[in-house]
């Protein structure tokens, strides 16, 4: 292997990133749908030619994708290994999330990139389609037993052969979605994405060089590697357990524990999830892959600084059984994996909390919350509105949480109020943030939002929402508290209805005028929140965000009815609580 | 068309000195100036600028390019605000797009410039069609108004959801709001930004009643120390999009000033290039933290809709693209636990600054490590604010903090440095260059500000330019663009069509409307110009996509109208998608969601010329002899020469420095220089 000099190495860590950013950049501005235009469901990178490790990601990808690519490039590797038959130009295309993927809605597009004939890596693209059949527009369906239920799952098949688009397998692509116009124009611009990404990667080849690349390709996993060891040996040795809980999986109403033993040992670290609950009926499980994706993307928030590549998951050892719902085959429900992933992250956070409150946060929100609306437009054809929702992120060593955040597993934005007013038939008649929603602590978590929708559509308008954190809040680090649950409502003829599953609704319609309400939570405290600034208390007490008596009673801090702090009184009240 | 404004100063005013340009349209002289800016105090600082380049009673114009808004949302030292909005909504501006600061890490908060409490909803609502839902409760408004005047308010924006849309709700707020505030500093957001996405509009909204009081104010004081000064010629704001506007323009605007003084930059960049024979470059101001790239194709620079000044901080309106990223003189080289040679986007600013100013920073920068390779002259160092640089201080830094983590020795060590930060730069031009679809081969690089010209070569070598262009005074670049940039006007107004079945005659009454809107702005501006052009942007896409692609059409205002065509309109989309996505998808619907319109007043052509050298200069009076400059990997010896005496026609084989008071050109090896008939300096590969 040839070696490379440390400028060369810090020239092409930059030009490689390039590559990978502007082929994201590509696919988010010719994208249809706006899960990708918008929220940036995609991600994209250049992967090993024959483990297909993770070699180079865009900084801006999805961060669940990021961790989930390798296995998806992988079930490309081995399906050729089977079959052979490959291709310059050949274009691999799948959703299979059993295989390499994390559920149906996200469709993989794998081409590898020859050299003078010999394969040097892959290329690959990931994005969120709105929709592909199944019982719920837009998949997130809470009820699914079966994954046959959520929708339409395709192996990893030549979409492209030898450069050339096979119609037929758009004909199936397209036979199988409510939007197949809106699938058509993602595809194209994922192939946007890998054409453009081949081009640039092919011009820095001729530049520099196979050998040199393919240097800088190893020496960022041992750099990667390296980086991740220093961060584990800095943690004490020992093991520590944290456990959280799903409500329920949206079929039968009993809660799922997500269980994590925390081993460190020297420069390693073992992510034991054995006493996990076993596989569920209902749509949260999740494949083995998908649990170790999440993993990633929870230990890169808390070492931010450790490059994206495979070898920052090389001193981590997974321990996720078959038996458990993190780690099921088909053809178990997989399409509420988001819900599932978060608490993986959560759990992970929470782990950490313990071994070194200093370098954790408390849990963020933890739920995405993805409501689908639709019914019949008026000038004809269907509509779907579908749309993840925000909440607060937890409260951290350096600040409070962020109010109104995206989850960790994205750097999703939310589509504007006025697109999904001009685009589908409801009108908002709430988008604000929710007081006493955050976790008190020392520093208190980010806040909540309320959204609350009128539909406007003459007929009626069917309501979907797959979330959770209905039954076990947000937890708090270091002495913080829980914030506020989720909360999910709707208008009927009689007054408001709240789902018996808390937050998975399957098969509910409103009519015209009427109301769908939903409120966040915000996330964990961080820190004794009897320990936080009092003039800080009154300030959100001011805003509107903590109320007096939330003031009173979680944080010890009397506040007057002008919002002013009441200095004795604040102090007679900790003494109290503290004796 | 207006009288001749016969001598005018451009005049920008930078952190630290405060550079002015004064032409007389009459003779053909120019002076440039510079003196310490006056932080706090910016009306005596810009009045000893003036005074030293020019006198007051007989000058014509001032034309200013500033950063006092730019400053004052980087530093939140902005107005208190008010914000009355439609029920439901109050939260929008502190939820953003539900967005975070970083991919990764979860840590940070989000402070809005308008806290919760001054923030009231009232009831109101339009839908999206336009439709009034209900109409607003004045007196709510009224009362709400008054609530944030006692609370301590002194701006106030009103914004309403889907004003864009039908602005009427918001129209009668105003008047509602106008009839009990106190000042002028109450605006509408669909006056700022007829334009749909709510958070954007409200940002952008909110910011500018941010500003609006500290513009205002500024604007106010200069306007009075001028008149003191018994000045009876017109003053001038530059715009974020390189335009000129009127300081009224200004003072209701100040959020269309956030990007002045380096868009001023660009303009004259343009045009002395344009002069010179290059139609095609991009110019990088190297300052102390970062490195400004834009991008001017064919003459004319790159505009966006929007910038973000920091997190959470958009300002939605057209200004000259400029990216920034955070490799700067003062940007700091270390090596990661990988072994990673870093150098930014830490910065030790100018102060402390350089390990090599001695002002307490031990970190090397890359200001250190050209100081050690011998590229700036540390006798001599740019500014005169230091006497000398301590070259032994800056070579035993780099050393221990680059050298010794990756077993190279100090000299090595210095060239790594400038070779990562030259990667860097690289980098940023390659984002507005070849990701947008352009060949480098035919742009040309053109560094202005004090740092650019030591980094031409190796951008002309990384990236594949053809040249680079080092104007003759790169200091006062912006001052320059301040006395030659056109007037302008931008409007923009969301209307949401279906191409295939617009009402072709209504969408041009809406456009002959707004051209002759914004052409009266640019009318009343009270400057010189050679003509008024209008011209027409739509925002279209494919029903579905939510991002938009900016669609210049080819038609202009006339007396009937713009002569727009429903199939003008088609293939002036079919070719803009094309380009920039390289497939259309026939059999989809297309939509028009905004029209953008601009007036700009063209200004009289500038002669370029009456800079170039004049006949006393020579070879041999700019040779100022010889040192050794550290280039790939040795020493060697290098000419140096003043670069200002230097005569037309003059050529330099690289390597050579040349050397003037507020910049110095590296000509590296392979490379050579040549003195343009306007005394610009042109960087190529030898023949």
């Amino acid at each position: 292997m040839k070696t490379i000099d440390p400028v060369t190495l810090a020239v092409l860590k930059g030009r490689l990133e390039q590559v990978a950013d502007e082929m994201d950049a590509t696919l988010y501005r010719s994208a249809f749908n706006p899960i990708i235009a918008e929220a940036r469901d995609a991600c994209h990178g250049l992967y090993h030619a024959t483990t297909g490790a993770t070699l180079v990601q865009g900084t801006q990808g999805l961060p669940i994708f990021v961790g989930a690519m390798a296995f998806a490039v992988k079930a490309v590797i081995d399906k050729v290994a089977r079959e052979g038959g490959l291709q310059e130009g050949d274009t691999f295309l799948f959703n299979d999330p059993y295989d390499g993927g994390t559920h149906l809605n996200d469709f993989r597009l794998v081409r590898p990139l020859f050299r003078k004939g010999v394969l040097f890596c892959w290329l690959a693209s990931v994005g969120h389609w709105l929709d592909i059949g199944g019982n719920v527009p837009g998949n997130f369906n809470a009820r699914a037993t079966e994954s046959f239920q959520e929708g339409v799952r395709i192996p990893p098949v030549k979409l492209l052969r030898a450069g050339v688009l096979d119609d037929d397998i758009v004909a199936i692509l397209s036979a199988n979605s409510r939007v197949p116009q809106s699938n058509w124009g993602d595809l194209n611009g994922q192939l946007n994405a890998l054409d453009l990404g081949a081009r640039r990667l092919g011009a820095l080849l001729d530049e520099y060089g196979e050998e040199t690349i393919a240097a800088a390709f190893s020496a960022f996993s041992a750099g990667a590697e390296a980086m991740m060891r220093a961060n584990i040996a800095a943690l004490p040795d020992g093991i520590w357990s944290f456990e959280d809980h799903l409500d329920n999986d949206g079929i039968d109403d009993a809660p799922l524990t997500i269980a994590l033993d925390l081993t460190i040992s020297g420069s390693e670290m073992t992510l034991d999830f054995s006493r996990s609950s076993p596989p569920c009926k209902g749509p949260l499980n999740i494949a083995y892959s998908t649990a170790v994706a999440c993993c990633y993307v929870a230990l890169k928030h808390v070492f931010t600084e450790v490059p994206a590549n495979a070898g920052c998951l090389a001193p981590i050892r997974f321990v996720i059984p078959e038996t458990t719902l993190l780690g099921v085959k088909a053809p178990k429900p997989v399409g509420g994996y988001t819900e599932t992933i978060l608490r993986v992250i959560g759990v992970l956070f929470g782990a950490l909390g313990r071994v070194a409150p200093e370098r954790a946060m408390a849990a963020p929100f933890g739920t995405i919350n993805a409501l689908s609306l639709s019914g019949a437009r008026r000038e004809g054809g269907r509509f779907v509105m579908f749309s993840f929702f925000g909440g607060g992120l937890g409260g951290n060593p350096e600040s409070d949480g962020l109010n109104h955040a995206n989850n960790p597993i994205s750097t999703a934005t939310i589509p504007p109020v006025e697109i999904l007013e001009a685009s589908y038939p409801v009108m908002f008649t709430q988008w604000a943030l929710r007081p006493d929603s955050a976790g008190p602590g020392r520093h208190r978590g980010g806040v909540g939002a309320i959204y609350e929708v009128e539909a406007l559509a003459e007929g009626e308008t069917d309501v979907f929402l797959l979330g959770e954190r209905g039954k076990f809040a947000p937890f708090g680090v270091d002495g913080g508290g829980p914030a506020a649950l989720n909360r999910f409502s709707w208008q009927t003829e009689g007054g408001e209805a709240q789902p018996p599953l808390v937050s998975k609704v399957a098969d509910v319609r409103i009519r015209k005028g009427q109301r769908v309400r939903l409120e966040t939570p915000g996330g964990g405290g961080y820190g004794d929140p009897f320990s936080r600034d009092p003039e800080r208390v009154a300030r959100d007490v001011r805003q509107g965000l903590v109320s007096r008596e939330a003031a009173r009673d979680s944080y010890g801090v009397a506040v007057a009815a002008d919002g002013t702090l009441d200095a004795a009184a604040t102090q007679r009240l900790r003494q109290e609580i503290a004796a | 068309m207006t009288t001749a404004s016969a001598s005018m100063v451009g005049v920008d005013v930078g952190g630290t000195f405060t550079d002015l340009f004064f032409f007389d349209e009459r003779t053909g002289r120019f002076r440039t100036g510079k003196v310490p800016s006056n932080r706090g105090n910016e009306a005596a600082g810009f009045l000893d600028g003036l005074r030293s380049v020019c006198t007051l009673t007989d000058l014509g114009a001032v034309v200013h390019g500033t950063t006092v808004g730019t400053n004052a949302l980087l530093e939140r030292k902005g107005a208190r605000v008010g914000i009355i909005t439609t029920s439901g909504f109050r939260d929008v501006l502190e939820m953003r797009r539900r967005d975070r600061r970083h991919t990764w890490g979860l840590w940070g908060d989000f402070e809005p410039v308008v806290p919760r409490d001054f923030r009231i909803d009232v009831e109101e609502r339009t839908l999206a069609d336009g439709t009034i839902r209900q109409p607003v409760d004045v007196e709510a408004v009224r009362q709400a108004a008054q609530a944030l005047l006692a609370q301590g308010a002194e701006a106030l924006a009103i914004i309403f959801i889907n004003a864009y849309a039908n602005p009427a709700n918001e129209r009668a707020a105003f008047e509602a709001a106008r009839s009990v505030w106190p000042n002028d500093y109450v605006v509408a957001s669909s006056q700022i930004l007829s334009e749909i996405r709510e958070f954007e509009r409200s940002s952008t909204a909110a910011l500018n009643a941010y500003l609006q009081p500290v513009v205002g104010s500024y604007l106010g004081k200069l306007d009075a120390a001028l008149k003191q000064e018994r000045f009876a010629g017109s003053f001038h704001i530059v715009q974020s999009n390189g335009g000129v506007m009127s300081t009224q323009t200004a003072r209701h605007l100040p959020v269309r000033t956030a990007l002045s003084g380096p868009a001023a930059g660009v303009i004259a960049a343009a045009a002395i290039c344009k002069a010179a024979g290059y139609d095609n470059i991009i110019t990088g101001d190297l300052g102390g933290t970062s490195f400004d790239v834009s991008l001017v194709a064919g003459g004319v620079p790159a505009l966006a809709a929007q910038t973000t000044i920091d997190f959470g901080l958009v300002i939605r309106t057209p200004m000259i693209e400029i990216s920034t990223i955070g490799a700067g003189g003062g940007s700091i080289a270390s090596v990661d636990s990988a072994g990673m040679l870093q150098v930014g986007p830490e910065s030790a600013g100018s102060v402390p600054g350089p390990v090599c100013y001695s002002q307490g920073n031990e970190r090397p920068t890359l200001t250190d490590a050209n100081v050690v390779l011998g590229r700036i002259n540390a006798e001599r160092p740019i500014g005169g604010k230091l006497a000398r640089l301590d070259v032994e201080k800056a070579r035993a830094a780099i050393e221990a903090h680059v050298g010794r983590p990756l077993g190279l020795d100090a000299m090595s060590a210095a060239e790594a440095i400038v070779r990562i930060a030259n990667a860097r730069m690289a980098g940023a031009i390659r984002l507005v260059s070849i990701e947008r679809g352009h060949d480098p081969q035919i742009f040309t690089a053109v560094p202005f500000g004090g740092g650019g010209a030591l980094h031409v070569g190796a951008l002309i070598r990384d990236v594949g330019l053809k040249s680079a262009l080092v104007p003759r005074f790169p200091g006062v670049t912006s001052a320059l663009g301040c006395v030659i940039a056109d007037i302008r006007h931008d409007q923009v107004q969301t209307v949401n069509l279906d191409l295939a079945g617009f009402d072709v005659a209504e969408l041009d009454r809406r456009m002959a409307e707004a051209g002759r809107e914004a052409r009266a702005v640019v009318e009343q501006a009270g400057l010189s110009v050679s003509r008024i052009d209008v011209v027409y942007e739509l925002d279209m896409h494919y029903v579905g996509q939510t991002h938009t692609i900016a669609v210049p059409l080819p038609m202009t205002l006339g007396p009937e109208g713009t002569g727009l065509t429903r199939e003008g309109v088609r293939s002036a989309f079919e070719s803009a998608y094309q380009k920039a996505f390289s497939r259309l998808l026939p059999g989809i619907a297309v939509k028009i969601v905004s029209l953008r319109t601009a007036a700009i007043g063209r200004r009289p052509a500038f002669d370029l010329g009456v800079m170039a050298p004049d006949e006393t200069a020579s070879l041999e009076t700019a040779r100022q002899g010889s040192r050794p400059v550290w280039f790939d990997g040795g020493w060697h010896h290098t000419a140096v020469y003043a670069r200002l005496d230097l005569p037309v026609g003059a050529e330099i084989a690289g390597p050579a420095i040349l050397e003037q008071p507020d910049a110095t050109t590296v000509v590296d090896p392979g490379l050579s220089a040549r003195v343009d008939a306007f005394g610009n300096i042109i960087v190529e590969r030898k023949p």
